[in-house]
């Protein structure tokens, strides 16, 4: 549990990573994400619980646990008047890695992050997606066992989060284990192995993107549109006859409509997401 | 989280290769502002020892029996050492923190704030040792006479530095804003900055002046230099420099305990 003053940021989270899995730590801005990254790395001291990162108990033992884990932070901490490289050879010392090594870890990081070309590129010069990139290549020069990475694709171009998810991809199938938080439900979805919806400081529900979507959305989904008042009404109806419903903004998606033909409202027919899911568990309002 | 019982590195304080690791990163940086670091850190005092050597040294030839220039070219060099301390680990520490948020990405290092806040004061208080002759060199170009006992300044910066370098990181830590470092400026700095017998002696100043000097480390730091020009006079050179450590380590504490409150949370 960590409570900032009377807020309480995290509470009873019960959170388990395994070995070589990706798991995704979704949940609306505010949700205790954040703070959550924060606690695994020892910035920030829990008030009550236990801690323990790849066999290490925190915050005694967090320094070792930290030589072991990579950080790829939400807001971009590089320095920005260095190269490229110059930013990766800092962290190789931050990280211990021994002389001999430095080179070929430097080079495995450039290569890692499609970046080999731009090593001589002052951080200030380069795109927002390739700073991100750099971000995620610092966290890997020491080939760590665990991979926190906080927000990755966050306000970024949609071309851009594909390069992203594409290196994530690639760490998952090295078998590295991986943290992500992201409120990116697409994100979670392709990248996640096991997703956890946090709500309030709180896990929610935990599963894999697909078991998540069977348990609490059902397969098959309809989408009804109209006017305000006609929202309302079919909202109305389709709770009565005993259908979880979400809005979508623009309209009423009634969950879970397969095997229920005679009492399915009409509308538009479409598979069941995760999105579905955040939002039936997380509210429909973010407060 | 995964378990493994793997090697267990040495949980440490003040480690050396995280020591070096917050070194490197600002050696690294350091090679793309050394111009503009290296040009206030020398211009500022020589402007003062300039304008002070030559309108001042107008009205007065000598003090204490020093060439005016000889006194004051000594005397900056605790300025030199001042500007090219505390200023850069005030606003340096407050902008890695607040703004380029550095500090975040180097506590998830293995470093802890004790280490991180240990190499930044080294650092600033190694380019403070450097810094802090260049009042001395150019003193040397209007007649102030090389001795053997200049080779211990550098020495003398570094120790000095490492208190002031402290005290900045401490202040950082402590500030809210950027605004709250013009009380530091205003209300600590600059008055230690003026009576420590950089520009005049300090035996002309009340009694109460004289006493409260004593406890300014700036004043020590300048006691040590004009001794090192002109002659080391024994014990009360020791005291100096026992003051100026044991400025540095409290201050060094008091850095460490602010930045833990502002880092860990």
């Amino acid at each position: 549990m960590k409570r900032y003053g009377p807020i309480t940021a995290v509470n009873g989270l019960d959170l388990d990573v395994p070995e070589g899995t990706c798991v995704g730590l979704l949940g609306p801005n505010g949700a205790g994400k954040s703070t959550t990254m924060r606690l695994l790395t020892a910035q920030s001291i829990a008030d009550e619980g236990e801690l323990e990162v790849l066999g290490f108990q925190l915050p005694e033992e967090s320094k070792a646990a930290r030589a072991e884990c990579g950080v790829a932070p939400q807001l971009d901490n590089l320095d920005t008047t260095l190269t490229v490289e110059q930013n990766l050879l800092v962290f190789t010392h931050l990280y211990r890695i021994g002389r001999a090594d430095r080179r070929a870890a430097i080079e495995a990081a450039l290569e890692m992050a499609n970046l080999t070309d731009r090593r001589d590129s002052r951080v200030d010069k380069l795109s927002g997606g390739m700073r991100r990139r750099l971000l995620i290549a610092r966290s890997l020069v020491h080939r760590p066992r665990l991979v926190l990475l906080d927000e990755p694709t966050v306000g970024l171009d949609p071309q851009v989060r594909q390069e992203l998810w594409a290196l994530v991809d690639a760490l998952r199938a090295q078998g590295t284990t991986i943290l992500m938080s992201t409120h990116y439900i697409e994100e979670a979805e392709r990248l996640a192995d096991t997703v956890l919806i946090m709500s309030h400081g709180r896990a929610v529900a935990v599963g894999s993107p697909a078991d998540l979507i069977a348990e609490h959305a059902g397969r098959t989904a309809v989408e009804i549109y109209g006017s305000p008042s006609q929202l309302a009404d079919a909202e109305a109806k389709a709770r009565a006859d005993g259908f979880s419903t979400r809005r979508t903004g623009t309209s009423i998606s009634v969950l879970g409509v397969e095997g229920a033909d005679g009492r399915a409202p009409q509308g538009e027919r479409r598979a069941a997401n995760l999105e579905d899911v955040f939002v039936l568990l997380t509210g429909e309002q973010i407060d | 989280m995964a378990t493994r019982a793997s090697a267990k590195i040495r949980i440490g304080r003040l480690e050396r290769p995280a020591l070096t690791g917050v070194l490197v990163r600002e050696v690294v940086n350091f090679s793309s502002y050394w111009r503009s670091a290296t040009f206030s850190s020398t211009v500022e005092p020589t402007i003062y020892l300039l304008a002070f050597g030559f309108g001042f040294g107008s009205l007065v030839s000598t003090i204490g029996g020093y060439d005016y220039v000889e006194f004051v070219g000594t005397g900056t060099v605790a300025t030199a050492v001042l500007f090219s301390s505390a200023f850069p680990a005030m606003f340096g520490t407050f902008v890695k923190y607040n703004f380029q948020h550095t500090y975040d990405a180097i506590l998830a290092a293995p470093v802890d704030t004790e280490e991180l806040v240990t190499a930044e004061a080294l650092w600033i208080a190694a380019r403070a040792g450097v810094y802090g002759c260049v009042p001395l060199i150019v003193a040397m170009f209007f007649g102030l006479p090389p001795a053997w006992g200049m080779l211990t300044v550098p020495f003398v910066g570094f120790i000095a530095g490492y208190g002031w370098a402290s005290f900045g990181i401490m202040a950082a830590g402590f500030a809210k804003s950027i605004e709250n470092f013009s009380y530091i400026i205003s209300a600590v700095l600059t008055p230690l900055f003026l009576v420590a017998g950089t520009f005049f002696p300090i035996d002309g100043l009340p009694q109460w002046a004289q006493v409260l000097a004593q406890f300014n480390p700036l004043y020590h730091c300048v006691q040590l230099v004009r001794d090192a020009a002109f002659g080391f006079e024994g014990w009360i050179d020791v005291y100096h420099v026992a003051f100026l450590v044991a400025f540095g380590l409290l201050m060094w504490r008091l850095a460490i305990f602010a930045m833990e409150r502002k880092l860990v949370n």
